[in-house]
């Protein structure tokens, strides 16, 4: 452990990811704190341009609501959905590719195939779809992003089973009479971790990302103020108003980066050899 | 022969995955809260009785599932899509008015994005390997990393703004100057105006995708025996790295740049709802805008069947190209 957090540590870019990353939550976790009243409510005179008054540092909308408050409650939504819709689509691609890879034969087969459909067809088409036709709200768009984001986590999971069953210690398992429920959990998953780690905090910055294509599109929580929506009723403003949307896209991406970074600093932590060997 | 029963089942699993897209549209409607009819009609058409009674009986909503499945099926081998009770027009008719701007758009963000990614990830990958230069190196994988991270809806207002709004190089919405009535080259031309951005905000994600595959591509390739052997025979090194490395290192990207062509579907949405592009992804956001479920479940159906169609082409064009390659090879385990 200390090992890994040594090697995490050196990687400057991954430590700088962290660090936006604390920030982020900080806002979303003391948004209720910071702003007590909804960042729907008009506070202000409309568009004050940003950096003009202190109390409003990024400005307003053309509705006068103040865009700092959307920005720190946005940071909830995104975090929120981000990390419970990968939760759901990791637990179902574990499960798939756990059972297709440890099985094998027809039922890997059959699972493949399935596993393939949904990454065939447009995943945000088929997230659009599904959150229009279901209704938005929170549960919908998680669901929805699970929905199209599993099959890569499935496809990994599947073959890093497949390598490991061979292996002897899982060999010894089965000689021993465990039972494969027991080979799975205690056996084969502790030790396909480290990738699976790695590919989920990927997850979780391309759930962001489509979290926040889907409320640009008017497909978001219409409770929840979030920085895709913001971006959103930014569109028709964007001769007048350029603070409007821009401030919500520089903290999409900045999340988003810096998530990616994280992702980039556990992987090259949790694998050293494959650093040494020059990627 | 060997190439016909391998092009049969690939046809035979691409109409797998459309029937598997019409399957989950017909359960999609029944899985709304609600009267499958009303859900059909929309809230526009809702309040409408005689349109809701008609839709019950074309979908057979009083029989049981099956009966009901079997009669959808039906429906869409027929080309039926629906209709669009927005606008009056049956939805495939809609959809097939839209598909040349999308087409032109997704075509060339393709190109550029494929063009410029492999480009790029060469030149970073030559400067990495031969310790020259390394700037560049670090320059184009921080801007791939930047790109990936950028919402591409973002991008293209931000494309907007810089573009037309600030600097006026470039027009911001459509597909053609309104009113111009240009003929021939002249309005070649101005579509070719409209084109430009959003073909780069729209190509410039898959670009950064396509420049991070071709430099760790490269620098697998680059360290094999063969490329010694090239470069010991006395091969320059310009043509090592052109015949030899890139050759090689360029398969696992065109596949997945056919793979990657349903999330550019995807991403065809919001770049041609930004631009008011008049494409089936613009489409898709106005039978958003209007609850106009038929039309919406039209355009999914229709865009998978582009996406497939296409991930046939290629797989059929990369097996004439690499013989290497068997039936029902796993070359799409790179995703």
């Amino acid at each position: 452990m200390k090992a890994f957090l040594r090697r995490y540590m050196r990687n400057p870019g991954a430590v700088a990811g962290l660090v936006i990353v604390a920030l982020v939550a900080a806002a979303a976790l003391l948004a209720p704190l910071l702003y007590e009243e909804s960042p729907w409510m008009m506070v202000a005179a409309p568009l004050i341009p940003p950096f003009s008054d202190p109390a409003y540092p990024f400005g307003t909308d053309m509705l006068g609501r103040d865009i700092t408050a959307g920005l720190v409650w946005g940071a909830r939504v995104s975090l929120l959905v981000g990390l419970l819709s990968t939760g759901v689509a990791l637990l179902f691609g574990i499960l798939v590719g756990a059972v297709a890879g440890y099985c094998g034969g027809r039922i890997d087969d059959a699972l493949m195939r399935f596993t393939e459909f949904f990454q065939t067809i447009p995943q945000l088409a088929m997230a659009v779809v599904l959150v229009a036709i279901l209704g938005p709200s929170l549960y919908s768009i998680m669901g929805a992003i699970a929905v199209v984001s599993w099959p890569p986590a499935a496809r990994l999971v599947r073959s890093e089973f497949m390598t490991l069953k061979q292996r002897e210690f899982v060999q010894a398992a089965i000689v021993i009479g465990q039972t494969p429920g027991r080979i799975v959990c205690t056996q084969i998953l502790p030790n396909a971790m480290s990738p699976i780690i790695v590919s989920a905090s990927f997850m979780v910055a391309t759930a962001i990302l489509t979290e926040s294509s889907l409320s640009f599109l008017g497909l978001g929580d219409r409770n929840q103020m979030s920085w895709g929506f913001m971006i959103g009723a930014a569109r028709t403003m964007i001769r007048d108003a350029w603070w409007m949307s821009v401030w919500p896209g520089v903290a999409i991406l900045l999340t988003v980066l810096a998530i990616n970074l994280i992702g980039e600093g556990l992987s090259d932590a949790l694998n050293p050899q494959l650093r040494r060997r020059g990627e | 022969m060997k190439f016909l029963s391998f092009f049969a089942s690939r046809v035979g699993k691409a109409l797998l995955v459309v029937l598997g897209v019409v399957v989950i549209n017909f359960f999609l409607i029944r899985l709304a809260p609600g009267d499958p009819a009303a859900v059909l009609a929309g809230q526009s058409g809702a309040g409408d009785a005689a349109y809701v009674a008609q839709l019950r009986t074309q979908f057979g909503l009083d029989q049981p599932l099956l009966t009901q499945l079997a009669l959808y099926l039906r429906g869409v081998v027929q080309l039926d899509l629906g209709f669009s009770y927005r606008n009056h027009v049956p939805v495939l008719d809609l959809i097939v008015e839209r598909l040349p701007a999308t087409f032109l758009l997704m075509f060339c963000a393709f190109v550029f994005s494929l063009v410029l990614g492999v480009l790029l990830g060469v030149v970073a990958a030559k400067a990495r390997y031969r310790n020259k230069r390394r700037w560049i190196d670090s320059a184009v994988t921080s801007g791939a990393l930047l790109l990936y991270a950028t919402p591409l809806f973002w991008l293209s207002l931000m494309g907007i703004l810089l573009f037309s709004v600030i600097l006026g190089w470039l027009p911001a919405f459509g597909m053609e100057t309104v009113g111009s009535r240009l003929t021939g080259l002249d309005r070649a031309l101005d579509i070719a105006q409209h084109l430009v951005l959003p073909t780069v905000t729209l190509g410039c994600f898959f670009m950064a995708v396509y420049v991070r595959l071709t430099r760790a591509s490269m620098l697998e390739v680059i360290g094999m025996d063969f490329v010694k052997t090239a470069r010991a025979k006395g091969v320059g090194p310009g043509r090592v790295i052109r015949a030899h490395v890139l050759r090689n290192a360029l398969l696992p990207v065109i596949t997945f740049a056919g793979i990657q062509l349903g999330q550019m579907a995807g991403g065809a949405v919001l770049t041609e709802t930004v631009f008011a592009w008049p494409g089936i992804g613009r489409l898709m956001f106005d039978a958003l805008l209007q609850r106009d479920y038929q039309l919406l479940l039209g355009i999914f159906l229709v865009t998978s069947i582009l996406v497939v169609a296409f991930n046939l082409v290629t797989d059929v064009a990369y097996r004439l190209v690499d013989p290497r390659i068997a039936a029902g090879g796993t070359q799409g385990a790179s995703a």
